[in-house]
């Protein structure tokens, strides 16, 4: 599977350089304020984790990055400059590219116009150009035959393939289509011990071949395995904000069940 | 614009995949949106060429295909709506107030009744328009959004046509300038040959060719089957949802107004209470076809089978002898079998396997 990365992924990249940098960032719904004061670089070749519980802010943090919802303090660059994305297609078009974890696939899709919506090829650039079906079908069942997903048929809808192999399904169809940073939203929150290493090898792949990734999830144990930098949000603060090197897989467990508030409670419930 | 970030994708691989379990034929089939459709046809079909002699004719089929054109051409707009999930229930309303439009204008003004076809072609395209961005802007459920044009346009048509000629119907167009030419266009007879049809029935049967040729083979019918399907991750993914959708509402208006031209130059005069409850008729036809109410799935051949289910039983009851009340009671039965076999072949078609 790393030969599909090799392949596409973007060969200006240099691991180390920032491609997107977070500074002060916060995001308000209406009166809600879902985040506040966020720092984050994400650097090529490198996996920043950002770690929370349920509503902490992890989806509205890559939601900005990802140009669903704009940011409402701070500043956002990508590559040095500042940017303020409106829409999804303008992340895109810097090379930043989201799996959701809702929001990844069309069910009732089938398989290759999955992997090819938004980025259809076509016979021309003209409007209503027809679309190059044989081109598409053939090129997702070889990207995916290579990533070693097995999908009886290229036409059967997505909706018809297990939840990992979907969600490997929209991290290759970033990969094809050049991400250059690839934010994962919770990518193995709903997957199984199996399919969840699969993903996570996939994630290490990716950083290997140079892309910056943000890999969000609330589970320590898959963040240490792939991160290089972990930030804790808890109700949209950041509580935790460390390199690989100074931290341990014990502190990110214990900070996120809870850290000292663990410990009060479990002098609490003493028996 | 396929691809516009930093690495183009590099070009096909060179080995062509192994060959894999083609799925069966059967499931292929049983996997397209109008498979019931087609099936509840025949029966039909079958049923009433059984019972009623004066079926078995080609005049009889002609009478059954112009019936069921005047559904199917904006069904073809509202199939393609609905599976970009989004209703319109001011599309019958709609088909008058274009015709009522054109054939008042030309007359008070004593314009070509090319004039008209223009201008009530620009309000047809507002209407939709208004629906289209009220929706994507509101978030408004577009059945609500449209119920409230469907009200606003009924009380339109009649409360103007009663201000500007002082009863409820236009004045009778036919001696206009332009009303012939536009009369062979929208409503002329076309001997085949072997029948002569309503020349509503070939476009019909373009409009029909078109949709399915937008919705499979082109860019624009894969965003719309993605916006019905799943407009969160449409959007994230970079498809322009909101134009897609004002597209599509914009289309069903189109479409409407091609069949109030036709009203118009067929019976040169329009009444203004026409249309009301064509909407659901409509949207029968589409669920009928394999439409799902929720969004991103269905079919354009399917809504034009859903038309000719509906043509040839408000047809067929008639040659059959039958009390024409209960055509209603037969609409609803079709409508709850039809929901039933899609739901199931929905269900099917989405299974693990
Ligand atoms: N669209 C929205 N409108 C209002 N509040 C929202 C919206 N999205 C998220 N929130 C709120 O922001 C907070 C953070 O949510 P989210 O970023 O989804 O958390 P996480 O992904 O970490 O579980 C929650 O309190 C949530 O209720
Ligand atoms: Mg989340």
């Amino acid at each position: 599977m790393t030969d599909t990365l090799a392949e596409h992924a973007a060969r200006d990249l240099k691991a180390g350089t920032p491609l997107v940098e977070m500074d002060g960032c916060g995001k308000s719904y209406g009166a809600i304020r879902a985040l506040e004061g966020i720092n984050l670089t994400v650097n090529a070749g490198e996996v920043a984790c950002v770690l929370g519980d349920n509503g902490a802010g992890k989806s509205t943090l890559i939601k900005i990055i990802s140009g669903l919802h704009p940011h409402t303090e701070g500043t956002v660059k990508v590559d040095g400059k500042e940017v303020h994305f409106g829409s999804p297609r303008e992340s895109l078009d810097h090379g930043i590219a989201t799996v959701y974890q809702d929001l990844a696939v069309v069910p009732l899709m089938e398989v290759w116009r999955n992997f090819f919506l938004g980025s259809e090829i076509r016979k021309g650039s003209y409007p209503l150009a027809p679309l190059d079906i044989k081109a598409m079908r053939e090129i997702a069942d070889a990207e995916l035959q290579k990533m070693g997903i097995v999908v009886k048929d290229i036409n059967q809808p997505i909706g018809t393939l297990s939840g990992g192999q979907r969600q490997c399904v929209a991290i290759a169809r970033a990969v094809y289509f050049g991400a250059r940073v690839l934010i994962l939203d919770e990518p193995t929150a709903a997957l199984g011990v199996k399919q969840s290493g699969v993903v996570l090898k996939y994630t290490a792949a990716a950083r290997d071949a140079g892309l910056g990734v943000v890999f969000i999830t609330h589970n320590p144990h898959h963040a240490y395995l792939v991160g290089d930098h972990f930030i804790i949000l808890k109700l949209g603060r950041r509580v935790l904000d460390k390199k690989r090197s100074e931290v341990t897989l014990e502190e990110l467990t214990t900070e996120m069940a809870g850290g000292q508030e663990l410990a009060a409670l479990s002098h609490e419930l003493e028996r | 614009m396929s691809s516009s970030v930093v690495t183009k994708p590099s070009a096909a691989p060179p080995a062509p995949p192994p060959g894999r379990a083609e799925r069966s034929l059967v499931s292929r089939v049983l996997a397209r949106p109008e498979v019931g459709a087609l099936a509840a046809a025949i029966v039909i079909f079958a049923f009433f060429y059984a019972i009623a002699p004066p079926f078995r004719t080609l005049p009889a089929l002609a009478t059954v295909l112009y019936a069921s054109s005047t559904i199917g051409i904006v069904a073809v707009g509202v199939a393609l709506l609905m599976i970009g999930g989004e209703f319109d229930l001011s599309a019958g309303v709609t088909v008058t107030t274009t015709a009522l439009a054109s054939a008042m204008i030309c007359y008070q003004f004593s314009l070509n009744m090319w004039v008209g076809v223009v201008v009530s072609l620009l309000i047809a395209l507002v209407i939709g328009f208004v629906n289209g961005y009220l929706v994507v802007r509101t978030g408004i459920p577009s059945f609500l959004i449209t119920l409230s044009t469907f009200f606003i346009l009924q009380g339109v048509n009649l409360g103007v046509t009663k201000l500007v000629t002082g009863t409820v119907a236009t004045p009778n167009t036919s001696n206009l300038d332009g009303f012939d030419q536009a009369r062979a266009i929208f409503a002329s007879d076309v001997p085949l040959g072997f029948m002569t049809v309503k020349v509503t029935v070939l476009w019909w049967l373009v409009f029909v060719a078109v949709g399915t040729w937008l919705l499979l083979r082109t860019r624009t019918g894969n965003w719309i089957t993605a916006s019905g399907g799943n407009a969160a991750s449409a959007r994230a993914v970079g498809v322009p949802v909101r134009r897609v959708k004002i597209g599509l509402f914009m289309g069903v208006s189109f479409l409407a107004w091609f069949l109030g031209m036709h009203l118009l130059f067929n019976f040169s005069t329009v009444q203004a209470g026409l249309g009301v409850g064509n909407e659901f008729i409509y949207i029968i036809a589409a669920v009928v076809g394999g439409a799902l109410l929720t969004g991103g799935y269905g079919s354009a051949v399917g809504s034009a089978l859903g038309a000719f289910i509906f043509g040839m039983t408000t047809q067929g009851i008639v040659y059959a002898g039958w009390d024409p009340n209960w055509f209603r009671t037969f609409l609803g039965v079709m409508l709850l079998l039809a929901v039933m076999v899609n739901l199931y072949i929905k269900n099917y078609a989405a299974q693990r396997r």
